[in-house]
């Protein structure tokens, strides 16, 4: 994990990281699009790569860098993040069905109320 | 509100994801808010993330199909098939994005004890690369706030 932050924590690393998050690119490509130079970018790309953040393969003549899927142990971090995703959906569904049980409640004591007083006139009107 | 406790997410093989949680309501309701468009555009989705389109044929066989769509315009769609119904405890459907390959079945199980409902939702995939990319790709769309927290804390180290 702390080999991850220290690769990360140079600027220009996370951009590159921010970068390949959208999918495979050639080195030329991160050059471009990062307006740094290409000796620059290979080093970067190196240390990430020693990092295991980005794994490399070559096709044709050029190198294509990618974001690696992650670690086994950093699935329980993407774990985490997943489940406060979905807790925070949750509570949104708890405060939901807590004005169902309200409106539940209401429309039972509405029929209680109303076969209550209905009652009364029936059972009682007809005969005195 | 009361708190009917947090949700908890494990992996437990390489193809599953499950989740518990518990909910204060009849497993009833719980159903009818996992079923009923009305009710679950009313909380479906990662916060910010609005469920435009909400389409449930609830029958064996029917389709499913919602499209959220967040704050920028960006759009998310899913949808799948159901596979078995029986309320209110039980419902399995298939699961898939529009912007990712592979399927999962997800069964949905809910155990009600003393009015209140405890959730087993249980996410099976292909195989363990599609279910870890379709995670990776959950928190992309959804977690923009830990990753900037992640940014935070690297500038605040270098």
């Amino acid at each position: 994990m702390m080999a991850t932050f220290r690769a990360l924590a140079e600027p220009n690393r996370f951009q590159i990281v921010e970068l390949l998050r959208s999918g495979p690119r050639p080195v030329g490509d991160v050059v471009n699009r990062l307006g740094l130079r290409q000796p620059q970018v290979s080093k970067h790309l190196r240390v990430l790569s020693e990092a295991g953040i980005v794994s490399v393969r070559v096709d044709a003549q050029r190198r294509i860098y990618e974001l690696r899927p992650a670690p086994l142990e950093e699935l329980d971090v993407w774990i985490e993040r997943y489940r406060r995703i979905w807790e925070a959906n949750y509570q949104r569904l708890d405060v939901l069905l807590e004005e169902m049980k309200a409106k539940q409640k209401k429309r039972l004591r509405k029929k209680l109320l109303a076969s209550g007083s209905d009652r009364p006139k029936q059972n009682g009107g007809a005969h005195r | 509100m009361k708190n009917t406790g947090m949700l908890k997410v494990t992996a437990p093989t390489d193809r599953e994801i499950v989740l518990t949680r518990i909910f204060d309501a009849p497993r009833a309701m719980v159903f009818d808010a996992f079923t009923k468009p009305e009710l679950l555009k009313r909380w479906f989705g990662p916060r910010g993330w609005s469920l435009d389109v909400c389409e449930v044929d609830l029958k064996v066989g029917g389709k499913w199909r919602f499209v959220m769509r967040g704050l920028d315009g960006t759009s998310m769609g899913m949808g799948g098939v159901y596979l078995e119904i029986a309320p209110p405890e039980r419902l399995v459907s298939t699961e898939s994005f529009d912007d990712h390959p592979g399927e999962s079945v997800v069964t949905t199980v809910l155990v009600e004890e003393r009015g209140k409902t405890t959730m087993t939702g249980t996410l099976l995939y292909q195989s363990k690369e599609i279910r870890d990319a379709v995670i990776k790709s959950g928190m992309e769309h959804g977690a923009g706030e830990s990753y900037d927290r992640l940014a935070e804390l690297i500038a605040s180290n270098g």
